[in-house]
């Protein structure tokens, strides 16, 4: 049968765990519910458009701009943000080794862009890293120390498999 | 205000008869924008209903035959990239794969491309050009719309208020098919100009339509059947007199604008440009697999 959720009042599955949202007004982005409803401010906010790619985050392992996302319509999906990951997985060390991060707006979305295009390609071209991670705008490191932080993952995978 | 989520056909239809005030959601990457920025606004009696648990519409069904591929409305961008749809629909997927982002091709769908009405559609350009039809449902049955027809203004279709788009039916044919596009940088743009070009090579036709100069977009129609006319099928070739004019006739059913993206004059040019592209590229393809 057809459920229904109420609009205002839900739960989200986030990183694992169970949020209940409360007085969500009737509308409201995943994006601004996960920063002004639940305090997760990692995913960032820049656009609300989808063209900056800072609120990225997994819908169903689906990389996806949060703030496209209707919060109140995933109660049955999981979402993970970059607060998921933990602190310290390869991308993130990868990205702070390189030199990927100076402002660091950005990174979260990066992260969550960079992971998820290693899961579906593990070992990308510098053209499927660019062309994965297009999504995602940075206004400070001029992306090539970005596309290094990629590669730096890719061979450090590949040396700990060998 | 609360968000439905019906789990069939049979569920959406019924909901849709039954509630007065509703709004499809599918991706969201229309609908989400126009809400976080104020130009869509829902009241307080509106349901949303959420179509992505609808099994149906996210099926893909190659039916050899009846020679037709048949698309749920649900299908996303990121499904049109791989086999089947690449294989029997190339120009389709070529149209999806400049779409937005890894993020927009993972949760946009054909559907909602389709149901925005808007003339730089990319995939709506492609589906024109391959002669696809629309099956639009509701409580009161099935009615079948061509693609060209669908849109009847910028934002506006033919659509009724408890109607969906369930499929979208596309032939499949013999031959050769291409998208191209034209805008300020190669990824996350609308387009400024954008032509999809199918020769059939079995009823030696051609279809050319015509992306973001326009309404809607367009079908070429004259372009179409003169290029159809005078392409010589039998060794794949057109004279460089007779291709000259579908590009004149392509740029003559153009009617483009000037706005924020670009001036209507270099519009009316691109459209020429890559129409010509497009059939000589197409005709070089199919000579070599004479
Ligand atoms: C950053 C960004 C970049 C983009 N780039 C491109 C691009 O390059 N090319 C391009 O063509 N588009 C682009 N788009 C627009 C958009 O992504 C596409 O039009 C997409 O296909 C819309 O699908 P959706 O499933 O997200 O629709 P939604 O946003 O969920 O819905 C859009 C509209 O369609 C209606 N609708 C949805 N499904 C149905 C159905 N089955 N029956 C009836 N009505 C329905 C909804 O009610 C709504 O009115 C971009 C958008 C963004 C945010
Ligand atoms: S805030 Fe979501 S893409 Fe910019
Ligand atoms: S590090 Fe500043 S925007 Fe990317």
């Amino acid at each position: 049968m057809t459920s229904k959720s109420d609009e205002r009042h839900f739960e989200l599955s986030i990183n694992g765990n169970r949020h209940r949202v409360t007085d969500s007004y009737p509308g409201e982005s995943l994006l601004t519910v996960l920063r002004d409803r639940l305090g997760l401010t990692g995913s960032k906010g820049a656009c609300e458009e989808g063209e900056c790619g800072s609120c990225s985050v997994l819908l169903d392992g689906n990389l996806v701009c949060s703030c496209l996302v209707l919060a109140a319509s995933v109660t049955n999906c999981s979402v993970v943000t970059v607060e998921g990951l933990g602190g310290s997985t390869d991308v993130q060390t990868a990205f702070v080794e390189s030199g990927a991060i100076q402002c660091g707006f950005c990174s979260p979305g990066l992260i969550m862009a960079a992971t998820n295009l290693l899961e579906r390609t593990p070992e990308p071209t510098v053209d499927e890293i660019r062309e994965g991670l297009a999504g995602n705008l940075c206004r400070c490191t001029g992306y090539g120390r970005i596309i290094d932080a990629v590669q730096v993952v890719v061979q450090q995978r590949k040396n700990g498999r060998s | 205000m609360p968000v439905a989520h019906p789990r069939s056909i049979g569920e959406l239809t019924e909901l849709l008869d039954e509630e007065s005030h509703t709004v499809l959601l599918a991706g969201g990457t229309d609908f989400m924008v126009g809400l976080n920025h104020g130009s869509t606004r829902l009241a307080p009696d509106d349901l949303i209903v959420d179509l992505r648990l609808v099994a149906e519409l996210s099926t893909v069904e190659v039916d050899y035959q009846q020679q037709v591929l048949r698309l749920g409305a649900g299908v996303r961008w990121d499904d049109l990239l791989t086999a089947p749809i690449a294989e029997i629909a190339p120009c389709l997927s070529q149209a999806a794969r400049t779409v937005g982002s890894h993020q927009i091709r993972t949760a946009g769908t054909i559907g909602g491309n389709l149901a925005t009405a808007s003339p730089a559609g990319d995939g709506v350009c492609a589906l024109v050009a391959l002669d696809a039809t629309l099956v639009l449902t509701s409580s009161r049955g099935q009615r079948t719309v061509a693609v060209s027809e669908f849109a009847i203004a910028p934002k506006k279709n033919v659509l009724e208020r408890d109607e969906f788009i369930e499929r979208v039916d596309i032939p499949i044919t013999e031959g050769w098919q291409g998208y191209s596009k034209i805008g300020t940088r190669n990824a996350m743009v609308i387009s400024v100009a954008g032509v999809a070009v199918v020769l059939s090579s079995e009823s030696n036709t051609c279809r050319i339509a015509l992306g973001s100069v326009g309404p809607t977009v367009i079908l070429s129609t004259e372009a179409s059947q003169f290029a159809g006319t005078t392409i010589n099928w039998e060794i794949a070739s057109i004279t460089s007199a007779d291709l000259e004019t579908v590009v004149e006739m392509t740029r003559a059913s153009a009617t483009p604008i000037d706005d924020h993206r670009s001036t209507a004059a270099y519009r009316k040019h691109a459209v020429g440009v890559l129409t010509k592209r497009l059939i000589e590229q197409g005709l070089t393809t199919l000579r070599k697999s004479l």
